[in-house]
Formats: structure tokens, C-alpha cells, sequence
């Protein structure tokens, strides 16, 4: 650990001269996902796939069994359901008809009482496919915003490494979920993109840092903007450190004690924070620097070949 | 004893404490649920031109679905959300219906609607195809009684119905409703015939028949893309555990921040207990639905709520650290964090917008509320906050660097 008089710091670590590493790991994560993506794809829910998804509630204890005997009387013996504690998930391949679910649903209270209290979801293919097709629009959309954005109030080059590294981000939860095969369905998609959200306000306020720096800073070398940039990370490390622990916080309890249909989103959730911190300290600013010294060799480079 | 400004900071939280203490109860109460929370129905139409019929456009789908809710509305079962999608899709919700009474809006639905024309043996002989749409008028006849003018698309299909079934009844039904037994005495040689009602019959009765005609005509042939039975049971279930696990990760996140950053944690502490309630109240009457994800969208408003006074409390300790007196740290690390803080929410309000603007049902909600959150959160955790702080630092009596999480060595000479 070492102190930076300049930028009154604590230095723990030198982000910048290791970012090789982080560079490498990121795109190793990258690729893996997209290998498991283009071999197992995403578990896609009824939200994105034509089925029908029913959600069962009731007092009594409900028993593999059980359920497998009810779903068994009414027609539905090769579908396995999943058992929750007084909850029972069913996942029917294909689009059950009214009297289908009703079927379903009394053979249900039959062995559950009439307690039994269901949610069901029909979804039809196009219209999932539709669904799936917006969200990239909306996806790609709303980066091509926060682009503009982040152009008119920093430089192209903040913009471009916000970007990959937001990106990055939610493409990390997708593959996280692909390798895990978790089911994909609507909350999915809000939480990648709050992935996205919370990932460019981190990045914001790390390259306001840099910004702010850069005004009073006299640079005359790459080392000096290398430090800067490393120095700069370190001065808004308490925030991304506190703010990333208070919304996982939150986050964690949602995941523990929530209900089961918003779990896999706070799980979600989790993954984007995790990654969004990561990429904020370890990828975003180092991308910049990178982007910032390609631009300053010019000139030289310029400036030598000339006799 | 306490000074002008502490009885002004008191004053203010005292007051606005009370005010969320006893508007909470209501807020809470009136609080519109969707339907994955109150439970109810949910139905998706696709509209189709019929043969030869009129092609679907908005206008025909706005037509189609206002017919569709004076539909449900006639069963008074339910107040309906009808909103139209798409270039051709009709979104019917039903929040709150009895799990009773599903059944029978269910088969309503399902039915085509569908206006005929019946000879007495039951025969159909003309049916919503025939009519101009919206052609049914209300008119008045010699002494003035109401009746009710129809207007078809081929006359000689009417003249010869009205010759073979001369002296006797052309009932009109709309599905297997019959709503007028006219008989027929003469022969109808034209496009528009009249439907006398009842002697007594009011003018209200006349528009009543009027609508339910111009409805059974309707332009487009509904398709039931899925229907969404939700049990409310369940649905309660979620929203219990859900704002639990808020409420519970949200008062831990309070401590951490009154233990870390002190007096600014506290300030903030009260900001974040103010922008939820306000938020709540906003969304309330904006009347607004809550539904899961955006209870999401809310929870991860307060995590960036609390990102806004964090981003402050650390940027006045830097100034504090750097040797400046407290209300000069104050007022700079306020003024250099806005910027930040601004730049951060404008970004999450962008992407929030074009998620309302591409998204559709449940991501519409979440970024509704995720755009809420952040107008009420700049109102509170930086203007509200800022107000806070300054009361307390002009009033001189927490001027130790340690009410602000500094440590004196940290403190530099200017």
C-alpha cells in the first residue's frame, strides 16, 4: 500500500499495469459464454416459448408423489413437476387448451383440496418471438441512448468504453444463465437491463472522476495519464465498494426471502452487480486509457517517419 | 439552548414524519395492484380483417376495443383495462375479479361477438356481416317514440328476408341474447329498415339497442392470442415475501449507513425513508398499477437512492480530509457530487425512457416506476438531503470531523 500525495490516495493496488489480466479473464468469460450459448442456449420460460406454465399454491404439504399422480390422472404422467414448500411449478410443453387446464386444475384439488389456488400462463410462439426480438431492440436501443448521452456530456472515447463494458455486463448475466441453464422468462429481462443501468451509473461516476483529474492534472507522459487513471479508481473506491455492498444487501434478502417468481430475478440482479463493479474498476477505465494512448502515439509516430 | 437551526431540522423531520405516519396507512391502501399481485385475468386478442370485411387498422382497433369494454362493462363484474397493441392486438386486464366469476367472464369472452338476425324457427338470416358498421341510428317515429334505424350493406338480401317472412318476427339477438322480437309488416324493398320498440319504450332503451347493434357489427374478428388466469392467493403470497425482504434489507442498509458516514448517513437515512413514501404517493397518483417488477424497479430505486447520498457523504469527507472548514466542505463536496450524481440518473433515465417506449406489459411497469424513481429521487436524496445537511452544519454544533466519518489524522493542512 502506498499513499499518492498527488491525488491524496491510498494505492492498494495498480489497476492499470495489471489490466493484461483482467482483460484476459473478461474475454475468456466472453467466450466461454458464447460457447455455451451457441452449444446449450438459454432455458427459455413460457414467456419466450410457446407452453403453458402453471403455478400451484395450496395449505397442505404437496409430495412429489402426490403431484406426479394428479398430473398422471389427468393425462399429464411424463411431465415432472417442480415441489416448493406448499407450491408446485408445472411446465406442460405445449399450449393446454381451457378445458385442458381445467382438467389439470381439478384432478389438482381432488388430490390437494379445494384450496388449491393456481396461476397459469399460455403463451403462443410468435408472440414470444416478438417479446424476444424487442428486448435486443430495446437492448441495443437503449445503449445507443446512453451513448449519445455520455458523447455530449464527456468525449467519444468515455462513450465507447462505457459501452463495451455495459454491454459486457449484460452479456455476462445471459451467459452466466446459459451455463447454468437457469430458466430465461419476462423479470429476466428487467434485470438485465437494471444490469445495465446501475453498470453506466458506476461507470459515470468513475469517468467524472477521471475528468474532474484530468482539468487540474499537467499530463506530459503516458505513465503520468496511467496514474491518474489508477489514482482516480482508488479515489472512488469506498463508494463503489459501499454502494455495490448496500444494493447487493438488499438484493441477497430479495434472493433469500422473496417470493420464488422474483428469485431468479434477484439472482440476475446479483450476477449484473457483481460483473458491473467488476468491469467498472478492472475494464472501463482501463479501456479509456487504452483508447486515449492510441490517440496520443499518433502525432509522434506522425512526427518521426517525417525527415 | 439548542440554537434557531436544530429546531428548524427538528421542526421539518418532526413534521414530515407525522405527515408520512398518517397518510401511510391510506397511501398503502390505495395503492392500484396489478394483476400478478391482486390476482384476476388477464386476455390477448388478435384482430383479423373478416372475409371481405374492413381491413384492421388503428382506427378499426380502437373501435373493436371499445366495443369490448362496453362488453365487460355491461356485466358490471369488473372494471377492465383495455388497451390496444401493436398494429393488432387487444389487451383486455381484469384486476381483482372473484376467482368465482372467472369462468363466466372467461366464456364471455371467448364467445364471438356476434349480432344476428332470426327467423322464428331459429334460422339465421342476417348476421353482423351484413350490417354497415355503425350504422345503427336512433330515430323518432310519428308521435315521437323512439326506435331504432339499421342500415344493410345489400338491399335486395333484405326485401327478399322480409317478403318470405311477411307477418311474421325477425328477432334480433346479439350472440344468444335476444334483445328486440320486431315483426315484420311490410315488405322492405331498401338498404335501411327500422326497428320499432315497445309502446313505453324510452329513449335510453333505444340507444341501449343502438349500441349493442353498432357493437355486434363489429369491424374486426377478435382471436384469442392467450388468456392468464392468476389466482389472487398466490399473487398476495409474492407481494408479502417481496416487501419483507425490501423492508428487512432496507433497515440494514439504514444502520450501515448511520454507522459508516454519521451525521450525513443519518440525513440520508431520512431521505431514503421520505423518497420511498413520496414515490409510493407519486405512484399512487399518477394512478399507477404496481405490479412485481416494478416492486423490483422500486427496491432497486432505493439501492440507487442510497448510491446519490453516499456519493455526497464520501465526496464532503474528501473536502474535509483536504483541510477545509466543514461548511465550506460542505458546500463544494455538494456541488462536485450533483454533477456526478446528475450525469448518473439522467443516464438511467434514458435507458429507463426507451424501455417504455420498446417494452410492453410487465417491462412497461418496471421502467414506468424505474422513471418515477428517479424524478423522486433527485428531489430528495440531492435537494432534500442538501437541505438536511446544511441546517446542521450552519448550526455549529456538529463541527468534529468524527460526526462526518473523518479521522482527524486524515486531515491534511491546507
Amino acid at each position: 500500500m502506498s499513499y499518492n500525495s498527488e491525488y491524496h490516495t491510498n494505492i492498494r493496488y495498480d489497476f492499470i499495469a495489471n489490466k493484461k489480466k483482467f482483460f484476459i479473464f473478461s474475454i475468456a468469460l466472453t467466450v466461454a459464454g458464447i460457447v455455451s450459448l451457441l452449444l446449450f442456449q438459454l432455458n427459455l420460460g413460457v414467456d419466450f416459448k410457446a407452453g403453458t406454465n402453471m403455478d400451484v399454491s395450496t395449505s397442505q404439504t404437496v409430495t412429489k408423489e402426490k403431484a406426479q399422480e394428479a398430473l398422471t390422472e389427468a393425462g399429464y404422467g411424463d411431465i415432472a413437476p417442480t415441489i416448493g414448500d406448499g407450491r408446485l411449478t408445472i411446465r406442460f410443453t405445449d399450449v393446454l387448451s381451457q378445458e385442458e387446464t381445467s382438467k389439470v386444475e381439478a384432478a389438482l384439488k381432488a388430490k390437494f383440496g379445494e384450496d388449491v389456488s393456481t396461476e397459469v400462463n399460455v403463451v403462443s410462439a410468435d408472440l414470444a418471438r416478438e417479446l424476444g426480438i424487442k428486448t435486443i431492440w430495446a437492448i441495443l436501443a437503449a445503449s445507443l441512448g446512453i451513448m449519445l448521452y455520455v458523447m455530449i456530456r464527456f468525449e467519444w472515447r468515455f462513450a465507447l468504453a462505457a459501452n463495451i463494458s455495459i454491454l459486457y455486463d449484460s452479456f455476462i448475466v445471459v451467459a452466466v444463465f446459459s451455463i447454468l441453464q437457469l430458466e430465461v422468462d419476462l423479470p429476466f429481462i428487467a434485470a438485465v437491463l437494471t444490469t445495465l443501468g446501475y453498470s453506466i451509473n458506476d461507470k459515470i461516476v468513475i469517468f467524472d472522476r477521471i475528468r474532474d483529474n484530468l482539468r487540474f492534472a499537467r499530463i506530459k507522459n503516458e505513465d503520468q495519464l496511467a496514474e491518474l487513471v489508477n489514482a482516480s479508481i482508488w479515489q472512488t473506491m469506498a463508494r463503489n465498494l459501499y454502494t455495490v455492498l448496500t444494493v447487493a444487501i438488499v438484493t441477497v434478502f430479495i434472493l433469500i426471502l422473496g417470493s420464488p417468481s422474483i428469485k431468479l430475478f434477484s439472482f440476475a440482479m446479483l450476477i449484473g452487480l457483481i460483473s458491473g463493479a467488476y468491469s467498472t474498476i478492472c475494464l472501463a477505465s482501463p479501456l479509456w486509457l487504452l483508447l486515449k494512448r492510441s490517440e496520443k502515439k499518433k502525432p509522434k509516430a506522425a512526427a518521426n517517419t517525417a525527415p | 439552548m439548542f440554537g434557531k437551526r436544530i429546531v428548524a431540522f427538528l421542526g421539518v423531520v418532526v413534521v414530515l414524519f407525522g405527515v408520512i405516519a398518517w397518510t401511510s396507512p391510506w397511501v398503502v391502501k390505495d395503492t392500484k395492484l396489478g394483476l400478478d399481485l391482486k390476482g384476476g385475468l388477464e386476455v390477448l386478442y388478435r384482430a383479423e380483417s373478416f372475409e371481405g370485411g374492413a381491413a384492421v387498422t388503428a382506427d378499426n382497433l380502437k373501435k373493436t376495443a371499445k366495443s369490448l369494454q362496453e362488453r365487460i362493462d355491461a356485466t358490471g363484474l369488473v372494471e377492465p383495462e383495455i388497451t390496444t397493441e401493436g398494429s393488432d392486438r387487444i389487451r383486455v386486464r381484469m384486476p381483482g375479479i372473484a376467482d368465482d366469476k372467472k369462468e363466466e367472464v372467461i366464456e364471455l369472452l371467448m364467445k364471438p361477438i356476434n349480432l344476428t338476425f332470426r327467423a322464428p324457427d331459429g334460422t339465421v338470416e342476417l348476421d353482423g356481416t351484413d350490417f354497415v358498421e355503425n350504422g345503427a341510428s336512433v330515430t323518432y317515429d310519428e308521435l315521437n317514440r323512439p326506435m331504432v334505424s339499421i342500415e344493410l350493406k345489400d338491399a335486395k338480401l333484405f326485401e327478399e328476408i322480409t317478403t318470405r317472412l311477411l307477418g311474421q318476427t325477425l328477432s334480433i339477438y346479439l350472440d344468444e341474447e335476444m334483445i328486440s322480437s320486431p315483426g315484420i309488416d311490410q315488405v322492405i324493398p331498401s338498404k335501411s329498415a327500422v326497428i320499432r320498440l315497445g309502446t313505453g319504450a324510452t329513449i335510453e332503451e333505444a340507444r341501449e339497442l343502438r349500441d349493442l347493434i353498432n357493437m355486434g357489427s363489429l369491424p374486426l374478428k377478435l382471436e384469442m392470442v392467450y388468456h392468464n388466469s392468476i389466482g389472487a392467493k398466490l399473487g398476495m403470497d409474492s407481494l408479502k415475501d417481496t416487501v419483507t425482504a425490501g423492508v428487512i434489507g432496507s433497515l440494514i442498509v439504514l444502520v450501515f449507513m448511520i454507522a459508516i458516514f454519521r451525521v450525513p448517513g443519518f440525513v440520508a437515512a431520512i431521505s431514503i425513508i421520505t423518497y420511498a413514501w413520496l414515490l409510493l404517493l407519486v405512484q399512487n397518483l399518477m394512478n399507477a398499477t404496481l405490479t412485481l417488477p416494478g416492486i423490483a424497479a422500486f427496491v432497486l430505486g432505493v439501492g440507487m437512492a442510497v448510491d446519490a447520498n453516499i456519493i455526497t457523504a464520501e465526496r464532503i469527507k474528501e473536502e474535509i480530509r483536504s483541510g477545509k472548514s466543514m461548511l465550506s466542505s460542505l458546500k463544494s463536496g455538494s456541488r462536485n457530487s450533483f454533477r456526478t450524481i446528475m450525469d448518473a440518473n439522467i443516464t438511467s433515465l434514458i435507458a429507463a425512457g426507451v424501455l417504455y417506449l420498446i417494452g410492453d406489459g410487465a417491462i412497461k411497469g418496471f421502467a414506468l416506476t424505474m422513471i418515477f424513481s428517479i424524478l423522486v429521487s433527485v428531489m430528495t436524496n440531492i435537494y432534500f438531503s442538501r437541505f438536511l445537511l446544511t441546517l446542521l452544519v450552519r448550526s455549529n454544533k456538529f463541527m468534529k470531523p468524527g460526526y462526518y466519518g473523518v479521522k482527524e489524522a486524515e486531515i491534511r493542512e491546507l
